[in-house]
């Protein structure tokens, strides 16, 4: 194998399995530590920067980070990455002292930013600080998007939410709520110097099975309704309720129903129990608040007594898998099965739609009516049209919302500039700052911690399910934080190895614990994965390889389980092996953690 | 030094031996040794090797003497018996406890100091006892502990850290170790575990006296360039003259060396040592040919690692002796005090 350029900023942050997965990059790592020392102030910042929202996020992330932790490879449960994450918001002082500066002379650049939701927002906050006027139009009376309109107020409290979205608001947008947009021509006629789409994905699907019309006064769209609770439109809902979907939004639906008067709430999916889209913790928490979720039931027939819902039909299926990890569906031979009902909660996905801009803007759609898009700059057909979050690629979570507004606003910020936006993009980069303190001290806490995953208390059930203002999670106090932050591996100090200092006498070889490292002649790949120490199967986590040593032999280190505990560094007697912060720099505009 | 423990958790894909143990499971204590010496990896070597053999911890005897070669057996199988002996008087004491209990694999691990200086007279009467043993030297050339001193393996000519030559001639532990009778004697080199980890399974299921010399850098007082026994000397030095594996009995005997070369030797417990020689005129089994060819190299600065001699057929102190094959601690008061009139058949043999 060729020796691993480690100045390739991808190399190493990689190895940050976390920040790798994250799709804003977060530092996570770099947080943790900062919980770990008690600096909430200092790590709510370091998030707030590169995903904007934390105090949102650490309660509703899909948290892509956790599946990806290191931990479940080399133990079991991943670090309660999210859940820190609200450690740091909910436990931060004053931080207006790290707030960006927003300069009252304007750059003379306008900008319109489309929907007031997590992306927009996003796009704001990274442009206001270079002096550009933000316009922004939203149709709701009130900023947020759908983190105010399809989130429970028992998963996100509506003062967290205002908190974070106020913030950006104040730091001088120009907001018009209550402003549906119905021409997309009509806002370029306003000759902005830039425009935003960042209005999600707002249609809630339907089903169109015998007997949907008749039935139509029983039945809400998922997110409209939940849109609906939460602006007060809709404070109740009585009798029995079938959810139908296996998402967010499903349990979302069903969690509210039970503590809006609902009798008796039950969940239908399609598919199989283990392939629903909700976020595994989602579904268990719908389950412990004592709502069944039914699988493998697609509906047929809606059942009703002149125009009154009484029931839906549902066909059994079997899931059968495939072997590439899905399932195809064959009917079970059971008979169909009626369940009873008197209102319907539909959500089995969303779309975006945009039918306000028209086919003859100059922007093009797909055949998926999906705006046709440069994946780098997030630029649209037309050249002053950008689109991001949900609008942009169809519905994800808000972390994908703030990846997308940093990308967009770095797009918008050099046109304005008159720089080419491909070309003129600030590129990747990584530092490494040695770690070492003294002959056996380091700046990181080494020790591996072999505690469990922590659990987060939970409020009492009864009280929980009365009101719906409650917040079910309690979050961790700053002592549970402090433990669950001593479970993290500190993955972004990386092992670095230096070969003209390595003397080959085997020391990191026969210290590290999960037998990472090991001295061999070079081969290619498959053949050096089998010859190591321990053999190297997980092909998705890289080996770091040396150049030639003086034996002619090559050090390499499976990165897949490495605890990055600093024994091999602790043991080299030549620092041939050192223990090296990563800092990954992501481009984005004006980041507060530049370094 | 390090202050960092090592984590208990470990690779998901480790081996697990016959006895449901890994390499993890047979290490010691974390080594309190100066960082990159080559003892650590001697230890990590005998982990390695017990765990392939899927030897059971408890079944060890450790001995040893002192000085940093001594203080090693903390640092492997953690779950065996040991003994820290005075300095040199190692000998005296694995002599007793193979005495004592045959079954346990007795291994002793010593340095030049602990074996070639204090300890000499001593080494010299185990060998030629031939206590069933793996006996190890942490050949460094270097008084460690004491800051760099030359000691009696040191080659003459050889420097100090600060560039003063060795005056006197060396002692070679393996042609004493041939010319008295030792029924196994290898060389080899801490930075070679894959000539080191077969030598130390072959060692241990050997019966008889094993005796490896492993050179050792002591990387804080003789790994410079003045120095016989650094990293880099040894490396560009060295000659291997004969591998071995160890095939324990009823593992499949692959083929796949050139012929002429290997010679598959039956051990006494049904396993086999298969020796690969790297010069075809060289013979194992000749102790003569063996002590010649270690000092003619010697002349010639050079080093010869690998199986030098064996002789599996070799008897041992307890074959001498003519002892019961029950260890002493399982014998039980009828067999240990046979009564009187086992005592009048003794009496009767000696009027």
């Amino acid at each position: 194998m060729k020796a691993t350029d480690i100045a390739d900023p991808n190399y190493f942050h990689k190895v940050v399995d976390c920040q790798w997965a994250c799709p804003a990059h977060t530092p996570v790592p770099d947080y943790i530590r900062l919980i770990a020392e008690e600096r909430f102030t200092e790590a709510y910042m370091l998030n707030w920067d590169s995903n904007v929202f934390p105090g949102i996020l650490g309660r509703t992330c899909d948290r892509p980070c956790e599946p990806a932790c290191r931990r479940v490879r080399t133990e079991e449960k991943p670090v309660a990455i999210c859940r820190l994450k609200r450690v740091a918001a909910d436990h931060k002082g004053d931080i207006s002292a790290f707030m960006p500066k927003v300069p009252k002379k304007k750059n003379g650049k306008r900008i319109c930013l489309m929907g007031a939701g997590p992306a927009s927002l996003a796009v704001a906050r990274d442009l206001l600080p270079f002096g550009y006027e933000i316009d922004m139009f939203d149709r709701d009376p009130a900023g947020g998007g759908m983190m105010r309109s399809q989130i429970p107020a028992f998963r996100l409290p509506a003062d967290v939410l205002e908190e974070e979205v106020d913030l950006i608001l104040d730091m001088g947008v120009n907001a018009q709520f209550g402003y549906e947009i119905t021409s997309m021509k009509a806002m370029l006629d306003m000759d902005y110097d830039a425009y935003f789409v960042g209005t999600g994905a707002p249609r809630g699907r339907d089903l169109d099975l015998p007997g949907r019309q008749e039935v139509d006064d029983h039945i809400s769209i998922g997110i409209d309704w939940l849109s609906s609770v939460a602006f007060g439109h809709t404070s109740s809902i009585s009798g029995k309720v079938i959810v139908m979907g296996g998402g967010n939004t499903a349990m979302d639906c069903c969690r509210t129903s039970k503590r809006l008067g609902a009798e008796r709430v039950t969940v239908v999916v399609r598919s199989a129990f283990d392939v629903m889209k909700a976020s595994e913790w989602e579904k268990e928490d719908a389950m412990s608040e004592g709502i069944p979720i039914i699988n493998n039931r697609p509906p047929k027939e809606f059942l009703h007594d002149n125009g009154k819902l009484t029931g839906i039909v549902f066909e059994c299926v079997k899931p059968i898998p495939d072997g590439k990890g899905r399932y195809r569906y064959e009917p079970s031979g059971e008979p169909d099965v009626v369940v009873e009902c008197d209102h319907v909660l539909m959500a089995i996905g969303q779309e975006n739609h945009c039918p306000w801009v028209e086919r003859d803007a100059g922007i093009e759609f797909d055949k998926w009516d999906c705006p046709i898009l440069d994946e780098d700059t997030l630029q649209s057909s037309h050249p002053k049209v950008f689109f991001g979050g949900d609008s942009a690629l169809g519905p994800e979570n808000i972390i994908w919302a703030s990846a997308h507004a940093h990308k967009a606003a770095i797009s918008i910020h050099l046109m304005c500039q008159g720089k080419d936006i491909k070309q003129d993009r600030p590129p990747e980069g990584v530092n490494l700052i040695s770690q070492k303190m003294g002959i056996h001290q380091w700046s990181y806490d080494a020790e591996h911690d072999a505690a469990k995953r922590f659990l987060v208390p939970h409020a009492n059930k009864r009280k929980a399910l009365d009101n719906i203002k409650i917040e079910v999670e309690l979050g961790f106090d700053a002592r549970l934080g402090l433990k669950e932050a001593q479970r993290c591996l500190n993955c972004d100090v990386q092992t670095v190895f230096t070969e003209k200092l390595c003397i080959e006498c085997d020391a990191c070889v026969d210290i590290c614990p999960m037998d990472c490292i090991t001295f061999t002649d070079n081969a290619e790949e498959p053949d050096l994965r089998t010859a190591l120490m321990a053999p190297a199967e997980n092909e998705e986590q890289d080996l770091y390889v040396s150049e030639s040593l003086t034996t002619g032999r090559v050090m390499v280190k499976d990165e897949d389980v490495c605890l990055h505990c600093g024994l091999c560094a602790e043991r080299c007697p030549t620092h041939a092996w050192d223990m090296q912060k990563s800092v990954i720099h992501i481009p984005q505009l004006g980041s507060y953690a530049s370094g | 030094m390090t202050y960092v423990a090592k984590p208990r958790v470990r690779h998901p894909l480790l081996p697990i031996n016959e006895l449901g143990l890994t390499r993890r499971d047979y290490e010691g204590a974390v080594s309190t040794l100066c960082a990159g010496c080559g003892h650590d990896s001697v230890s990590a070597a005998i982990v390695q090797a017990c765990a392939e053999l899927a030897l059971p911890p408890h079944k060890f005897a450790k001995v040893s003497g002192i000085g940093c070669s001594s203080k090693t057996p903390s640092y492997f199988l953690s779950h065996s018996h040991g003994f820290n002996a005075v300095h040199g008087r190692m000998p005296s004491v694995a002599t007793g406890a193979n005495l004592a209990n045959r079954e346990l694999y007795c291994v002793g691990v010593s340095g030049d100091g602990d074996s070639a200086s204090i300890g000499i007279g001593q080494f010299a009467h185990i060998v030629r006892r031939r206590i069933n043993m793996l006996y190890i030297v942490d050949n460094n050339g270097t008084y460690g502990l004491t800051k760099g001193q030359f000691s009696a393996t040191n080659d003459k000519g050889s420097t100090s850290k600060k560039g003063v030559p060795n005056l006197y001639e060396p002692i070679d532990l393996v042609s004493m170790a041939l010319q008295i009778g030792a029924s196994f004697v290898a060389r080899s080199f801490s930075g070679d575990k894959s000539q080191l980890v077969p030598l130390i399974q072959a060692g241990l299921m050997h019966k008889g006296f094993a005796f490896i010399d492993v050179i050792s850098p002591c990387v804080a007082f003789n790994n410079h360039n003045g120095s016989t026994k650094s990293y880099d000397y040894v490396r560009g030095h060295s000659e291997r003259l004969v591998s071995a594996d160890y095939i324990a009995a009823g593992e499949e005997i692959t083929v796949d060396y050139e012929s002429g070369t290997a010679e598959d030797v039956a051990m006494p417990d049904g396993s086999t040592l298969r020796l690969r020689k790297l010069d075809e005129n060289y013979d194992p089994r000749d102790r003569v040919q063996a002590l010649t060819h270690v000092q003619r190299a010697a002349e010639a600065g050079e080093v010869v690692t690998g199986l030098l001699y064996v002789d599996p057929d070799a008897a041992d102190c307890h074959d001498a002796l003519g002892t019961p094959a029950a260890p002493l601690n399982a014998l039980d008061e009828s067999v240990l005090c046979p009564g009187a009139a086992a005592l009048v058949g003794v009496n009767a043999q000696l009027s």
